[in-house]
This record gives structure tokens, sequence and C-alpha cells, in this order.
């Protein structure tokens, strides 16, 4: 067993366990993105912050990646904590503002402004939609494509692929696109916009048609010609 | 070549070796590096060996061809021993005269290299103020040994130190050597290495380790790493075998980047050798140690040369950072404890051993011994690769070794360290060059890139090509690292291009912030750095580019004009040069721009001889 202190709390946990794993434990909130039980950690969104050690030696490191340590202290809502989630929503809602999850956050932590140049874009590369497809789903049918600016997250060579089980896991976990697919339903729709618009999936020049490798799709059964 | 079963056996082969060694008859080196080559070694090396040939000149003088010397500006060149005549900008026609003259003992005096400042003729290469201050443990090497050539290397005491430790037998002294030789890691961080290579001699788990060496050198415009390695490739084998002996590794690896042919081809030559002699492979020198080495060719990315990264490239996977803990130490490459280390750290081993960690140590400062390699670039005199003992400032290194500034401009500030490191201004240039002084003044050592500015040099300019290369070269899993990267490129695009506003100075420094404290790895916590330290030391030129539109350096393309001074002598070149017909005037009258047509190309600034056009 591993003893370490959060937030000024002793808490002693099973070697292996992740910081986020520790801090829910205790029950401190550490809001996440690209987290979500079942899946490999993966510590791309960043969301999950948290300062660990004192003094000018204390650094910020994702909790859902990092390991707990024998006499840690970790403090999971500092000023410095605080202030770099706030900033990492602000850049969040600079890139895809129409996201509920992403909406949700900023309201939650108090981002009123959006300071950057304003982008439409239907991924954060969070990573969740190629675990669920490898981890669960055991099909690897989609992957990350490139580094910085040009990641992208597709199938091989963007074409239709047969290892996809259409199974809509992908689309399920996205915390991006959940307002268009939820299209065919618009009862259960976020705003119900979509249910009035030709599907945002199929007008090809704004939307790349990301979540849909399946044809027929899963979800509102559209046929791509 | 005979296989070395024991140690008396090397001895003895070295002891023949040195007996053989013509030292009555003079050498002529010839640095035949990447660069070297590129600017026409190969065809001095064709000259002087028909020459030789041709008259029958060989038992009457040596030729030698060797990697790179440093002094990149000075490439071909020659260097006479045993009188050290250093002869700069060969050309194929000199190589006659050279030869010639090294026969009769003389000196060719208008083919010496001609101090830029005083205009002095200087013969030796010591003398050359260039080569003066420096300290060249390492790359010193470089010169007495033609990298093809194991022989060549051990009657430079080459393998002498592996020798040393295994007459030793005890892992445990060798780590102690480089405990007490405070050497740090070279690749950037500066951890210490016998530090790390005890951590690793202790590790228990499974049956095999693995050593590596990291030439992914991927900083634009840094080339140390390439230098030693395709100048004394046995260095680096020494050095791994080493290594592996210490601590218990039985595995090596170089990962070096595909964009290295020679240095490649060299290791391959080197490491054929090391094997045949018997110093690579299954108990080495007819000691129970047994370790070998094999070459991983990197993708190319820049981000490959992190150490979890590059473990995984290794594995085949995709160059991705990954949470550290755990550490390469305890779960490295195919999940075996892995202790990582940059070229130039395993070019200093087997000096240190051959020193003893203690000798070693006296080089340098408290806490940050021996010496580093720096390319020197920029607005001076003197460019290349240059090594200086830690400590040394970097007025001397700029200045003495440097030559000062180009022309009328003034020296405003070094930028170290690479892509994500930082500015030192000139009035801090008395500070000694060490691992912890860079981080203090808010820049780092990095792989030793150092590029001098002048004022014709625009730090929101620079930021903004440094952030542009990061944008691009982040692996771009950390959302604040990939998306951070380029919103701090955008800013620094827009104030370069003067549509910025001083609200945008304050987002960029807090967004550097952020995007230090929350990335994985060392790339994304170091990519502010560009934009911290000059807005540390550099805010008016912010300033300057937002509230008055203007660029002081003269660089920002949309904020600047081209104009001709009173210095036009009226030649017309310019007029010729202009793509757009945007400059008119007649014979003997000051030639003039049309702003309205002038597409700001830049092509008549660069061939006015007057220095007439200027911008403003
Ligand atoms: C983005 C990035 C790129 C790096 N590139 C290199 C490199 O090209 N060569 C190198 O030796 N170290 C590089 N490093 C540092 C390595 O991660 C590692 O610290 C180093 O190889 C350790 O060796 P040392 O202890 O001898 O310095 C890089 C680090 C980062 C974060
Ligand atoms: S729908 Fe296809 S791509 Fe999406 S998770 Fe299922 S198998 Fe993977
Ligand atoms: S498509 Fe959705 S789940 Fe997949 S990486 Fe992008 S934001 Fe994450
Ligand atoms: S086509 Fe796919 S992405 Fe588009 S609305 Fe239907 S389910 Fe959603
Ligand atoms: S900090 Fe940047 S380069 Fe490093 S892992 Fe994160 S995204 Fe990749
Ligand atoms: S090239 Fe220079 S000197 Fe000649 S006309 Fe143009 S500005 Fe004048
Ligand atoms: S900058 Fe180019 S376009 Fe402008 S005047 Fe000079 S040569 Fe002509
Ligand atoms: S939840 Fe930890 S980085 Fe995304
Ligand atoms: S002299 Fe230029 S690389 Fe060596």
């Amino acid at each position: 067993m591993i003893t370490l202190t959060i937030n000024g709390l002793d808490v002693q946990v099973e070697e292996g366990t992740t910081l986020l794993e520790a801090a829910r434990h205790l029950g401190f909130p550490i809001p996440t993105l690209c987290h979500m039980d079942g899946l490999t950690p993966y510590g791309a969104c960043r969301l999950c912050v948290v300062e660990i050690g004192e003094g000018p030696g204390a650094k910020m490191v994702s909790s859902c990646t990092f390991p707990v340590q024998e006499g840690l202290k970790v403090r999971t809502a500092s000023e410095r904590v605080l202030k770099a989630r706030r900033m990492i929503i602000e850049l969040m809602l600079s890139v895809c503002p129409q996201s509920k999850t992403i909406q949700d956050l900023a309201s939650k932590f108090g981002v009123r402004q959006q300071r950057f140049r304003q982008e439409f874009k239907d991924c954060i590369l969070c990573g969740l939609c190629v675990r669920m497809c490898e981890e669960q789903m055991m099909a690897k049918a989609i992957g990350f494509r490139g580094r910085g600016e040009s990641r992208s997250i597709g199938t091989p060579f963007d074409i239709e692929t047969d290892v996809c089980r259409r199974c809509g896991g992908c689309m399920f976990v996205c915390p991006v696109c959940e307002l268009r697919c939820t299209y065919n339903e618009p009862e259960k729709a976020i705003c119900g916009g979509c249910a009035n618009l030709v599907p945002p999936c199929v007008e090809k020049d704004q939307f790349d048609d990301m979540m849909c490798y399946m044809e027929p799709c899963v979800a509102c059964e559209i046929t791509k010609d | 070549m005979e296989n070395l079963r024991s140690i008396e056996e090397f001895k003895r082969l070295q002891a023949i070796l040195l007996e053989h060694v013509d030292t009555d008859i003079p050498t002529i080196i010839i640095n035949a590096g990447t660069c070297g080559q590129a600017s026409g070694a190969n065809e001095i090396i064709r000259a002087a060996k028909s020459r030789i040939l041709g008259k029958r000149l060989v038992d009457k003088v040596n030729l030698r061809i060797t990697g790179c010397h440093g002094f990149c500006q000075m490439e071909p060149s020659l260097l006479i021993e045993p009188s050290r005549t250093f002869y700069p900008n060969v050309k194929p026609k000199d190589v006659e005269r050279i030869i010639d003259a090294v026969l009769h003992n003389e000196i060719v005096e208008n083919l010496l290299y001609k101090d830029p400042s005083s205009g002095d003729r200087i013969e030796k290469q010591e003398d050359i103020p260039f080569f003066k201050k420096q300290a060249r443990i390492i790359l010193g090497l470089n010169e007495n040994v033609d990298p093809i050539r194991i022989y060549n290397y051990i009657e430079n005491n080459g393998y002498s130190s592996l020798c040393k430790i295994l007459e030793k037998g005890d892992p445990t002294w060798v780590v102690e050597q480089v405990k007490t030789s405070e050497l740090r890691g070279r690749g950037g961080a500066g951890f210490p290495t016998g530090f790390k290579w005890e951590l690793l001699a202790k590790q228990q788990n499974g049956e095999s380790k693995y050593i590596v060496c990291n030439a992914d050198e991927g900083d634009p415009g840094a080339y140390m790493d390439r230098s030693v390695l395709e100048g004394n490739p046995h260095s680096i084998i020494e050095g791994m075998i080493i290594g592996g002996y210490a601590s218990g590794a039985t595995d090596g690896i170089i990962y070096i980047r595909n964009e290295y042919p020679l240095a490649i081809k060299h290791l391959i030559i080197a490491l054929n050798q090391a094997r045949d002699l018997g110093f690579l492979g299954e108990n080495i020198l007819g000691s129970d140690f047994s370790f070998d080495i094999q070459i991983v060719k990197g993708a190319g990315a820049f981000v490959c040369g992190e150490e979890t990264a590059l473990m995984r490239s290794v594995e085949g996977k995709v160059g991705e950072p990954r949470q550290r803990p755990p550490f390469p130490i305890e779960k490295g490459i195919y999940g075996k404890p892995t202790v990582i280390n940059n070229v130039e750290t395993w070019a200093n081993i087997p000096v240190i051993i051959d020193q003893g960690g203690a000798e070693y140590a006296k080089t340098g400062t408290d806490g940050n011994s021996g010496t580093k390699i720096f390319s020197l670039v920029g607005k001076i005199k003197n460019t290349g690769l240059v090594e200086v003992p830690m400590g040394m400032t970097i007025n001397e290194i700029v200045y003495d070794i440097g030559g000062g500034p180009v022309g009328k401009a003034k020296i405003k500030a070094v930028q170290t360290g690479g892509p994500s490191g930082g500015c030192i201004p000139a009035d801090k240039f008395d500070l000694p060059i060490d691992y912890d002084s860079l981080a203090k003044v808010g820049s780092i050592m990095g792989s030793g890139g150092m590029i001098v500015l002048d004022d014709n040099t625009c730090m929101v300019d620079l930021a903004r090509y440094f952030m542009n290369f990061l944008k691009d070269e982040s692996c771009g899993k950390c959302f604040t690292c990939r998306m951070g990267t380029q919103r701090m490129h955008e800013i620094l695009d827009d104030i370069s291009k003067g549509i910025g506003t001083l609200d945008q100075i304050d987002l960029l420094e807090e967004l550097a912030l952020a995007v230090k404290d929350t990335t994985m790895c060392g790339l994304g916590q170091t990519a502010s750095n560009p934009v911290l330290s000059t807005l540390r030391y550099f805010r008016d030129e912010y300033v300057e580019h937002i509230q008055n539109k203007r660029c002081p350096a003269g660089v920002c393309e949309e904020l600047i004009q081209y104009y001709i001074n009173e210095e036009c002598t009226a030649c017309g070149l310019c007029k010729k040069a202009c793509p757009e017909d945007a400059i008119t005037g007649e014979k003997k009258v000051r030639h003039v721009i049309d702003t309205t047509k002038c597409i700001k190309c830049g092509a008549c600034k660069s061939v006015c001889k007057f220095d007439a056009v200027e911008t403003r």
C-alpha cells in the first residue's frame, strides 16, 4: 500500500493507482475529458492536471496518468491548477464551441470569455474513440494520423474499412460530436437544431464526416452517396 | 582482422601499431565531414591523392581523411602535422602548392588564414582566435583519426579505456568514476550520468537491459552530434561498451536519424570492425562480459528525441511521448530497464575513464564539469562548432571565439537551447554558460545550439519562427501543447503583421505559462520559452509592433518599407533587379522606390553594393 496526501488528507491506496483514482476515492472532484473507466489512460486533454510536490519543485501533472507515489503531496484545486484549468477550457472553447460537454465545463468553472480566434472543429483529438474502438470493440478501425497541427483521426487512407463493426462506440464516447448524433431522436436532442437541418455530416464542406465511417449510419441511417 | 581474445593480445596489437606510426614525415589532414564534403572536400582529396601518387610521394607524406574540425566557414580546410599549419577554403588548384611546400617544410603564406579583425595572416591552427580559447577534448580527437580505420583509433589510445576497466574487473568502480567526474547528460536536461547508471545497475527485473545512444539530433541548425558520430564513431562505441559493463546491460542501441547518411555509414563500418576485433560480441577481450550494439534509424520527427518517444519508436510504434514515471530506468524498451544518453555524453566516457573521474572534474565549474560543444551560428564573424569548458562566459564565446558582430551591426542577444530555448540579452553576456545559470535567466542548455542575434533580428519574428517549428513538431497528443503552440503562433503572427493588440500580449503570456504547466513531455514544457524569454527582455519590441506598427529591426514584412538613402551611387543595379519596375532613377541621380508598386521582395537590397537600400 502507498500513503500519500491529497489536499491535506492522508490516503492509503494500492500501488499502481492513479492520482485521479485516489482523489476520487477521497471524494475530491477532478474534471476529465479524455478519461473513461475501462479505457487505458492516455493523458491527452490535460484537464485533469493537479499540482504535486512543494515549494519551487512543485509541478503539474495529469492525474489520470500519474501513478501514486509514497509520501507525495497533491493539490487538486490550488490557484495554479484552477488557472491552468480555466485556460485549457478557454482553449477548448476556441476550437469546439459547439460541444455540450465543453460548454458545461466552461459554465461550471466560470470561463466566460474566449479570447482566441474562433474555430469550429468537430474533434479535439482526445483519443477516446480510438481507444474505445481498439480496446473495447477490438476493431482498431480508426487511429491517429500525422503530428502537430496536422494530426487527425480517421480510418487508414480515409476510406471505409471492413474492420469497422459499425457499433457506434466511437460516437458514443465522443465529447464533441454528441449533438450531431442525437439528430435522429429530436426529443433527446440538446437543442434540436439538427432536426431541422440537412444532417451536418452530409454537408461535406463544413463537416468532415468524421464520425460516420459506417454506412448506413447506425444512428440516423442516412446512406451516403 | 584478427579477433583479440585477451587484454594481452590487445596490448600487443596496440604496441605494434604504435611502432609503425610514421612520425618522421608530415601528415596532411583533410576535413571531410558532411559540411566539408558539401564545400568540396572530395575534390581536394582527389587532387591530393593524384599529386601524391603521381609524384610517388607515398613515403614522403601521409594523408589523413578525417571528420569535422568545426570551423565550417573555412571548409574545405587542410591541417598539416606536425607543424599545425592551417589552410582554409582550399581550392583544388592550391593543393599542389601546399603539398610541395609541406615537403620542403615551407608555408604558402598567401593561403594562410587571415584574421578578419586584424587582417593578419595566422599560421598555426591553435593561434587562430576561433580555436584559441576552445578546449577540444572531444572534437579535437576528430583530427587525429580517420573514422573508418579502427587501427587509427587504437593508435590514439582508443579502446584503452575499455581495456582498463576490464583489467579492474569491477563495474562499481566504473560507476564511481563517472559519478566523481560529475558528468551531466549533454542531451539537454543535464541529468547526472553516473547516477543514472547506478540506478540501472541496481535494476534486477528481467535478464536483459538496454543502453541507448540518442542520436536523433532534431534541432534545426544543430550538428554537434553528427560531427562526433561521423568523425569519431569508435569513441561512441567504446563509451557504450563501458556503459554496458558498468550497468550490466547486454544490448546497446544507437538511435540515429535517417538524415545522417555519412554518420550511419561510418557507424556501420566501425561496428563491424569492433566486432571483428572482439570489442563487441560474446566474451569481450576474453572476459566474461558480452555486449553488442545495433543501429536503429529514426523516423525523423523532432519529438522522437524525447526518451519515451524514442523507446516507442525503437519498438516500431509511433513516436509519441508517454507519462513518466515509470521512467525508462524501470520500464524502458520492451519493458526492460533502459538508460538513454546523448551522443556527446557517450563520447566523454572514454575520456573520463582514461583520465579518472576526479581529474576530469577539474575542467569546468563546480557541478558543471567538462566541456560542451556548441553550434555557434548567426550574426557573428566566425561560425561553426566550438567546444569550450563549462562556465565560459557568453562574452568570450561571442567576441573572442566568434569574433564579434559582422559589419556595423550591434549584437543584442544570443539564443541558446534550440527551438524551445530562450534568449539572453547582451547585458547578461558575462554569464558563465552552464546548465544552472542558463536556466536561471530563462533559457536552457538544450543540446547546444547558440544563435547570435544583432539589431537586424526581430524578436517577435524570431519567436514566431520557433513557434512555427514547434507547432508542426509537437506530437499533438496533449491538447495544450498542440493547440497552445498553434494559438501562440497565431498571436505572434498577428503582432508581426501589425494587427495585434496590447491585450494579446497578456493573453500570450497567460497561455505560455499554461502550456508550460500542463503538458506531458519536455517539448511542451519548454515550448513557451521563445515567447516568455523574448517577452521578458524585449517586450518593448512587441509593444512597438502593436502601438506604432513598426518593426524596429526592419524584418516584419508587413510593417516595413524599402527606401534608398543618400549612399546611392545611381549604379542602377537595383533597378534591373526589381521584378516590379518599382525603382526609378536616371544616371547620377539617387534612385527612388515607388512604395505603391514595391512588393517587398528584397531583391534591390541584396544587389546593392553600397548599403543604399534600407528598410524602415
Ligand atoms: C522534444 C525533445 C527532443 C529531444 N531531442 C533529443 C535529441 O535529439 N538528442 C538527445 O540526445 N536528447 C534529446 N532530448 C533529451 C532526451 O529526452 C534525453 O533527456 C537525453 O537523451 C538523455 O541523455 P543525456 O542524459 O545524456 O542528456 C530531447 C528531449 C525532448 C523533450
Ligand atoms: S463504429 Fe467502427 S470505428 Fe467506431 S468504435 Fe465501432 S468499430 Fe470502431
Ligand atoms: S472524434 Fe471525438 S472521441 Fe474521437 S478524438 Fe475526436 S473528440 Fe475525441
Ligand atoms: S449521419 Fe452519423 S454523425 Fe451524422 S447525424 Fe447521423 S449519426 Fe450523427
Ligand atoms: S507535450 Fe507536446 S510533444 Fe510532448 S507529449 Fe504532449 S503533445 Fe506530444
Ligand atoms: S543598387 Fe544601390 S547604389 Fe545602385 S542604384 Fe540601386 S540603391 Fe543606388
Ligand atoms: S523590394 Fe523588390 S519590389 Fe520592392 S523595390 Fe526592391 S526589388 Fe523592387
Ligand atoms: S483526463 Fe487526464 S488528460 Fe484528459
Ligand atoms: S566543419 Fe562544418 S560540420 Fe564540421
